[in-house]
């Protein structure tokens, strides 16, 4: 496993998602309120591009005609055919244990630590100032 | 097959419709009178799905030697509650009250019906027990009568046709939906219809034979006005049982309710957990008349579904649907015949399981010397 440098930290902006390639596999990267995801960009049903679905909340219900947005920003759905997905642990809502998306480690790292390697940034510069999102692929 | 002991539950019999002067004496002053005057008395009341005329409307050694097939107790005794050895019976008097406009009058007749069947039928057997029937054009008229009738144990469920108004599901029925689930009564729903709407979403059919077909796909979209409309989330006791349905567009409509829920449920999330569980736990089918064609497709079926808990033993009697004795399908397994003929019925209608205990207990209590 090698560690990518895919962004910067500041590209990716709260609630939005950037898309990248890493060894020619397309990752999503994901801002929730803070915290960064890597999600595989295929659906695991069969294969919508998750990136180009919309963010959105849980939707639960107290019975017949009750409506409540929960976590909102927290939640992906698939633009094929609208399943949901947690972002921060890629699994479904309606089938948590055996459809989930395949997830990625992301962190944040400082640009002097970057530079220094050992890092995969051939195509990426990179300056000391700024912070970095790194994919482990 | 025969059934292979006694003790069965047959869930869906029928004593004939009895004519509106039969009724004329369970009606209150006010409407003898009315009847009488506008000479409705005279009138049969009979849906035309169900004409007693038709040949499908009785087995031919079914028929009594005079009057309507169903009407005459004592073939009825004898064929069905000692023919086939039945523990109970619940009889199913599908009245064209149902279909009427006035709604007043469609009560009173429900009452008269309910009143007829407790007095006619049930008084004359232990072993028979009754479904109540409403009018489903008013909610209130129809809480009202499942009150009136809710004291009488015998009377083990309510009583609707398959197409009527609306949706069966929707909310403006829900009060009966809480009087029933109050008083532990499942929610009997029967093929026919009142002929509110056409039996197909594009309009009416030309042929009988398009009717008869066309009560499955009905029944399909009870259960998902059911389902969607979140009844057996606001009613978690209540149990729906539908009546000569068939039970064969099963795993398609299981799958494709699981598989719509997966993309669509944020509209509807009350279905908090996939349909198909939802189903299997709140509805069952009446056996007669049986949709596959043999015991190995039957038994296929059954593991697509998922349960053997489904299927409640039914005579459809007097309606011609099996030869001689055999009421049961060939090839079921034991385990599947006991759930159908006794656990499932007892299983689904509470007042059936507090007469069976009740009847048991005192038997023990008498074997104690
Ligand atoms: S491909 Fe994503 S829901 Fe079907």
């Amino acid at each position: 496993m090698s560690r990518y440098v895919v962004a910067k930290a500041g590209e990716v902006a709260p609630g939005t998602s950037k898309l990248v390639t890493v060894k020619g596999r397309e990752i999503g990267i994901f801002n929730v309120q803070g915290a960064y995801y890597a999600l595989a960009n295929t659906c695991p049903h069969e294969g919508g591009s998750l990136c180009e679905g919309r963010i959105t909340g849980l939707v639960q219900s107290d019975g017949p005609g009750q409506y409540k947005l929960l976590r909102k920003g927290e939640f992906l759905r698939c633009p094929f055919h609208g399943w949901e997905f947690e972002v921060a642990t890629g699994q479904s809502y309606c089938d948590p244990t055996s459809m989930r998306i395949r997830q990625f480690n992301v962190e944040v790292a400082p640009g002097e630590d970057v530079v220094k390697g050992p890092y995969v940034a051939e195509s990426f510069p990179v300056s000391v100032e700024e912070e970095y999102l790194v994919v482990e692929v | 097959m025969k059934l292979p002991y006694h003790g069965a539950i047959d869930c869906d019999l029928h004593p004939a419709v009895p004519s509106t002067k039969a009724l004329v004496p369970y009606l209150d002053d006010f409407w003898q009178d009315h009847l009488a005057n506008r000479h409705i008395d005279r009138f049969g009341l009979t849906l035309s799905s169900n004409a007693p005329g038709l040949p499908i409307s009785a087995r031919e050694d079914w028929r009594p030697a005079q009057g309507l097939p169903g009407s005459d107790f004592e073939l009825l005794r004898k064929q069905a509650l000692d023919g086939f050895g039945l523990r109970y019976a619940i009889c199913n008097v599908l009245h064209g009250a149902v279909a009427l406009f006035n709604v007043d009058m469609a009560a009173a007749l429900c009452t008269a019906v309910n009143r007829y069947v407790a007095k006619e039928w049930l008084d004359r057997d232990p072993r028979l027990r009754g479904s109540i029937l409403v009018p489903p054009q008013n909610v209130d008229l129809a809480v009202a009568e499942i009150e009136r009738c809710a004291g009488d144990k015998r009377f083990v469920q309510v009583m609707f046709l398959v197409m009527g108004d609306a949706p069966l599901g929707q909310r403006r029925y829900w009060p009966i939906f809480q009087a029933a689930e109050k008083h532990g009564l499942p929610i009997g729903v029967h093929a026919g219809s009142s002929f509110r709407q056409a039996p197909t979403g594009s309009g009416w059919p030309s042929y009988h034979l398009e009717d008869y077909l066309l009560q499955a796909p009905a029944f399909e979209d009870l259960i998902v006005s059911f389902l969607t409309e979140g009844v057996f989330q606001k009613f978690p006791g209540l149990k729906l049982v539908l009546a000569e349905s068939g039970f064969t567009f099963l795993p398609t409509l299981l799958w494709r309710n699981n598989k719509v829920w997966r993309g669509a449920r944020t509209e509807v999330p009350w279905i908090d957990r996939p349909p198909a569980d939802i189903i299997r736990d709140h509805v069952r089918f009446t056996l007669q008349p049986v949709d596959a064609p043999d015991g190995k497709m039957l038994n296929r079926i059954f593991e697509h579904v998922g349960s053997d808990k489904l299927v409640l033993f039914s005579t459809d009697y007097p309606h011609p649907h099996f030869e001689g004795d055999d009421a049961l399908p060939d090839g079921l397994s034991d385990d599947m015949i006991r759930r159908i003929l006794i656990d499932n019925p007892l299983e689904t209608y509470p007042r059936l399981r507090d007469a069976a205990g009740a009847a048991n207990a005192q038997m023990n209590k008498e074997a104690v010397p």
